[in-house]
């Protein structure tokens, strides 16, 4: 049962081959004999959780339920949910209990789905490796000395070791992508603004996604379909169509175009991970897809982009955090401006600080135009190489992190090595387009490797139809764990 | 480019965050590692080129001014600090 697809799941609960709280109680007896070990998760609540399932199991009963009625997910500490300790893996909000829930929340309870936790992630989603959490590392489950990626650390490795069905993440620049190709999932960032950030502790606006972490691009397309939708309440939610992301999942891959950047695979790219998904792109071949090389000139600039323009915005974003209407305030201070300089001191951890310094700096006078607008000009510049390369393809391919999982303490302290892990991720978030990482293979120390699908704008129904196609050829996406 | 232990100074007065005796020198290592990184975007040529400060190229929605949402304060105010009399206490600011 634990590795059942969402639409298995679905079956045996609609049948009543079992009850959504046996199903709950299965998971929450896993979280709590393995959790330990992998501290994927920050908060679990069983009595909260079997409420949610009974009223299910209700649903069910009357005949009123979906397709994700009944069934258990984790979700990231960045969203709000109500009456849940929301702690986005800072001191800062580690007493914060949410007095109302995020639209992802809102639209997954209306679906039906049942809460089992809050998954641990980097301290306010910054971070690749999940060593920034005020709550302490996660463990990858398929070697717990290596990291699960970040931010969505916990969100990843719960699902890898089997802990949830899925769970949710949040993207800012390949924060679920990598963390899905360092546990062996498939995670989906949707184009900017199809899913709704409001409740979403905010990090980078421009760039912040919430999207599915799952088994099986079947199972993103399922959840895809619960999270997407219009929300007036986000000022950057575009009205659109509903859309059914599962509706191009059988279709064969025959002329599918995949472009692939020689960028993706230069140097800096290891072997291991080189090897495995160039197998993968053969296996596309041979699954009737024809191949083109492409190129994203400006790609190289996108970390140095991307470090200027996420902490300008973190810094803005993160100022709310004064001590004054929620989180940690300092037990000792002077006067206003002392109380506001001890709380966020204390409350936030070294690299959010560090960020915020980086975002104050490159917004303050004088620098300005140098930093912050250069920034965004080259924004451009990587957004039209995109839009020049899906002129000669349907979807891009290539790897999603240059390496396998490394070592917990590896990249800790040198910020510079932990941002670079991001390189080939980073682009798609300032271009707004969507982007997915599926199990592809086994690099050094059989440890996994992801390969990452660019889709053009609003492209999740064709990016899902080619990885679901390759799942059905494959069975990467069905290896797990021996946690 | 390289800040120096003022500048890092001046820095976190504006982002409101104190740095503790000792700690400005790290700090500010840890920066110029990131800004020897950022440099790189200096050398590119973007002139004429149109900032690009949102992914969706979309006009602000417009909404009818009117008040849509209740009165939540008392239940937003369950997880402040400091509170009395449904108003958030901060130490003083004018005498």
């Amino acid at each position: 049962m634990i590795n059942a697809s969402l639409k298995e799941l679905s079956a045996a609960l609609a049948n009543k081959q079992l009850s959504s709280v046996e199903l709950t109680t299965l998971f929450l007896d896993r979280i709590g004999k393995l959790n330990p070990a992998l501290n994927a998760f920050i908060t679990v609540d069983g009595e909260k959780s079997l409420a949610m399932a009974r009223e299910a199991d209700a649903r069910i009963a009357r005949k009123d339920g979906g397709p994700l009625t009944g069934i258990p997910l984790a979700h990231k500490d960045i969203f709000c949910a109500e009456g849940w300790r929301t702690t986005c893996g800072s001191k800062m909000l580690s007493n914060f209990v949410s007095p109302y829930d995020a639209t992802v929340i809102e639209r997954f309870k209306a679906a039906g789905t049942v809460t089992l936790g809050k998954t641990n992630m980097d301290e306010f989603a910054m971070g690749s490796s999940n060593e920034t959490s005020f709550f302490g590392p996660v463990k990858n489950p398929w070697d717990t000395a290596t990291v699960p990626g970040g931010s969505s650390g916990g969100s990843a490795a719960a699902v890898s070791a089997r802990l949830t069905p899925a769970a949710t993440g949040t993207d800012t620049g390949g924060s679920i992508r990598q963390p899905a190709a360092l546990c062996g999932l498939t995670g989906l960032k949707p184009t900017y603004g199809v899913v709704s950030r409001w409740g979403m502790i905010a990090f980078a606006s421009s760039l912040d996604q919430a999207g599915p972490m799952a088994k099986s691009a079947e199972d993103c397309a399922l959840l895809l379909n619960a999270m997407a939708g219009f929300d007036a309440r986000d000022s950057t939610s575009l009205e659109r169509p509903a859309e059914d992301y599962t509706r191009d999942l059988d279709k064969p891959l025959a002329g599918l175009k995949i472009g692939l950047p020689q960028e993706f695979f230069a140097a800096g790219l290891s072997a291991d991970v080189a090897r495995a998904v160039e197998a993968a792109i053969a296996e596309f071949r041979r699954l009737g897809a024809t191949t083109v090389d492409v190129s994203l000139p400006s790609m190289r600039l996108s970390v140095p982009a991307y470090y200027v323009i996420a902490p300008a915005e973190a810094s803005s974003n993160l100022s709310r955090f004064d001590g004054v209407r929620y989180g940690w305030r300092a037990p000792q201070y002077g006067d206003l401006t002392d109380m506001y300089c001890k709380s966020r001191a204390q409350g936030f951890g070294a690299e959010v600080k560090r960020r915020i310094l980086i975002g104050t700096y490159v917004l303050s006078h004088g620098y300005y135009d140098a930093y912050y607008l250069q920034a965004q000009r080259i924004r451009r510049l990587i957004a039209q190489d995109f839009v020049e390369a899906f002129r000669q393809c349907d979807v891009i391919m290539g790897p999603t992190s240059p390496t396998v999982a490394f070592d917990l303490g590896d990249k800790a302290g040198n910020p510079v090595q932990m941002y670079l892990s991001d390189i080939y991720t980073i682009a798609v978030n300032l271009a707004g387009l969507p982007g997915m990482s599926i199990p592809c293979g086994t690099g050094n120390r059989g440890l996994p490797v992801g390969l990452q699908i660019i889709g053009d704008y609003f492209g999740e129904a064709r990016m899902l139809n080619a990885a679901h196609q390759y799942q059905l050829a494959t069975d990467w996406h069905c290896r797990a764990p021996a946690i | 480019m390289s800040l120096s232990l003022d500048q890092v100074q001046r820095i976190a007065d504006l982002a409101r965050i104190e740095l503790a005796p000792g700690e400005a020198g790290q700090t500010r290592d840890q920066l110029n590692g990131i800004f020897a990184l950022i440099e790189e975007m200096q050398a590119v040529n973007t002139a004429g080129v149109e900032p690009m400060a949102h992914a969706q190229d979309v006009a602000q929605r417009l909404r009818e001014d009117r008040a849509v949402e209740t009165d939540c304060h008392l239940a937003f105010q369950q997880g402040a600090p400091e509170v009395e009399a449904g108003l958030y206490l901060v130490p003083k600011v004018i005498e």
